[in-house]
């Protein structure tokens, strides 16, 4: 390995986290690199070089600075869960308005990601209790919801609504997709009367809000649980940062719309670190199927 | 008119407002002010009256007319405040079997700091779910801008109207063509992508209706509240189980 491959694979320009752009292509390019994949990483707050095992074996947590990486829906899944049965895993959409280069976008990063959108759905069991469960994630246009996302996460209420299930749902998403315009925006809406059916029938619906929660998604599915559990750290809010910085002209102070934040003003049940979210998950999970009158 | 004429006809000066259709449409409109838990958000009115001789509850996004009035209504930007006020209003109607109407006009939810620290997402999220399974008819109407969330929020109804040159989109034409092509003088082509127009939203299923403008004149508000009169007469008709079980399909469907 030569030094102009090593600087390539460690000075990478960070991407901003609210652009939605995939960050696939900036994480691991391997073939670029000449690093074996998986084999050390950098961590994208401190910059130090880790080892991609010590980096796994951490669940993902930087072990010199304590940063968070952000999960896939399906490491998010693996880490938290005893065991996992994917549904609706057909659900594709397509480019419903005709948007100028989505229908490529899609293309591009279903080859990049193999998932179909962003969003992962299915059956599993938490600490032995049988749930639904969804799960978005990053790499898919940092997990905007446009129709499919939308359909699955309805379908996931749903199913659980029918079989009498709780819902965990691991949340993270910049918002709408805006490629899809107003179907977007009316998946707030169907999800939302998914989580209202789910809920009338007397269950459980536990939201995990991971960095970044913000926009249309958080406007809906996100903050309608019965329980908020946030991930330490993580951003939540409804306009991103950058909007609201542009909208009132000033900066914001440190630590705005941070986990901590949000429960100070009373609006997240718990923060939770990543390596105890399962045994929170199954303890609640846990505590709402004990019929307090038996 | 091509898509970005209609989004700046949306948002024309002079274009009536939330307050002058209540002025021309509700008889004996009482105003019922405040959250009960944090403030009066005046970028949202909302109160009780009649149309053509029936009972209603009305709440509307209020942008103001001339400057001073404009800051005083926040430019129909509310806060969580007003989402707040105005499922407080609905769950009253519902409580007295009135129907809702909601008159949108908004262009977004306000971003600021004291709106994320009151929780600007967990109140638009209440009031979507808490208007989607509202047990009595709610009908919205865009009339001018429908911006996103802040629109949504008051727009979870059995029916969604529109007026011919009012729009309703998932962000702002500007805020796509500076997101997605960093280029803020691409507007009109964001607003043609947006698919955001009256007729575009009635191909897509997104409003049931568009209703003429005819300037504004009296003539329109009289055929508009004799619209709403009509349609209200029909939901009222209909249990409310079923209410929500229609409610449920029309946004099922997307």
């Amino acid at each position: 390995m030569n030094f102009e491959d090593l600087k390539k694979f460690f000075f990478k320009k960070p991407k901003n986290a609210l652009e939605g752009t995939d960050e696939s292509s900036s994480a691991q390019k391997p073939a670029e690199a000449a690093i074996p994949d998986k084999l050390a990483e950098k961590c994208e707050k401190c910059g130090k070089i880790i080892l991609s095992d010590e980096m796994r074996d951490n669940f993902g947590v930087c072990p010199k600075c304590g940063h968070y990486k952000k999960l896939s829906a399906r490491d998010r899944i693996a880490m938290c869960t005893d065991s996992f049965e994917e549904l609706f895993q057909d659900e594709s959409g397509k480019n419903i308005l005709d948007f100028p280069g989505y229908a490529e976008k899609l293309e591009d990063l279903r080859a990049k990601t193999g998932e179909q959108d962003g969003a992962v759905c299915g059956a599993a069991v938490i600490g032995g209790v049988k749930c639904a469960v969804f799960s978005m994630d990053y790499r898919f246009m940092m997990g905007s919801m446009g129709h499919t996302v939308g359909e699955k996460i309805t379908k996931a209420f749903e199913y659980a609504t029918e079989n009498g299930l709780p819902v965990v749902g691991f949340v993270l998403s910049g918002g709408a997709r805006m490629q899809e315009g107003i179907v977007s925006l009316m998946q707030m809406a169907k999800t939302s009367a998914a989580v209202a059916k789910h809920s009338e029938a007397g269950l459980l619906y536990i939201s995990v809000l991971t960095d970044p929660t913000t926009g249309g998604v958080s406007a809906s599915f996100a903050f309608e649980s019965d329980i908020i559990m946030a991930e330490r750290g993580a951003l939540i809010g409804f306009a991103g940062p950058r909007v609201i910085e542009q909208t009132i002209r000033q900066k914001l102070p440190e630590g705005f719309q941070r986990a901590e934040f949000l429960q100070k003003k009373g609006f997240v049940d718990l923060i939770v670190e990543r390596k105890e979210m399962k045994e929170k998950l199954a303890a609640l999970l846990k505590i709402h199927c004990t019929e307090a009158d038996a | 008119m091509n898509a970005y004429e209609i989004v700046l006809k949306s948002r024309e000066k002079g274009r009536p407002t939330a307050a002058k259709y209540i002025e021309k449409m509700v008889e004996g409109f009482i105003e019922l002010h405040g959250d009960r838990r944090f403030s009066d958000d005046a970028a949202i009115i909302g109160g009780v009256g009649y149309i053509v001789g029936k009972p209603v509850t009305v709440i509307g996004i209020e942008k103001g007319e001339d400057t001073n009035s404009k800051i005083e209504h926040n430019f129909g930007c509310a806060h969580p405040e007003g989402y707040r006020k105005a499922v407080r209003l609905m769950k009253e109607a519902e409580k007295f079997h009135r129907p809702v109407l909601c008159l949108v006009d908004t262009s977004g939810a306000y971003c600021g700091i004291g709106a994320e620290e009151r929780g600007q997402s967990e109140a638009i999220a209440t009031a979507i779910l808490d208007m989607i399974r509202l047990k009595t008819p709610t009908l919205s109407v865009i009339i001018g801008e429908g911006g996103s969330g802040g629109a949504l929020g008051l727009s979870a109804a059995d029916e969604v109207w529109i007026t011919e040159t009012s729009t309703y989109s998932v962000i702002s034409p500007e805020g796509c063509a500076s997101i997605l092509w960093k280029d803020s003088g691409k507007v009109a082509q964001a607003s043609e992508c947006l698919k955001l127009t009256a007729q575009d939203l009635l191909e897509l299923k997104a409003v049931e209706r568009v209703v003429e403008e005819q300037g504004f004149s009296d003539a329109f508000f009289e055929g508009l509240k004799e619209s709403i009169a009509a349609f209200f007469e029909g939901q009222k008709a209909i249990p409310a189980d079923t209410l929500v079980e229609k409610r449920y399909a029309r946004f099922r469907k997307f």
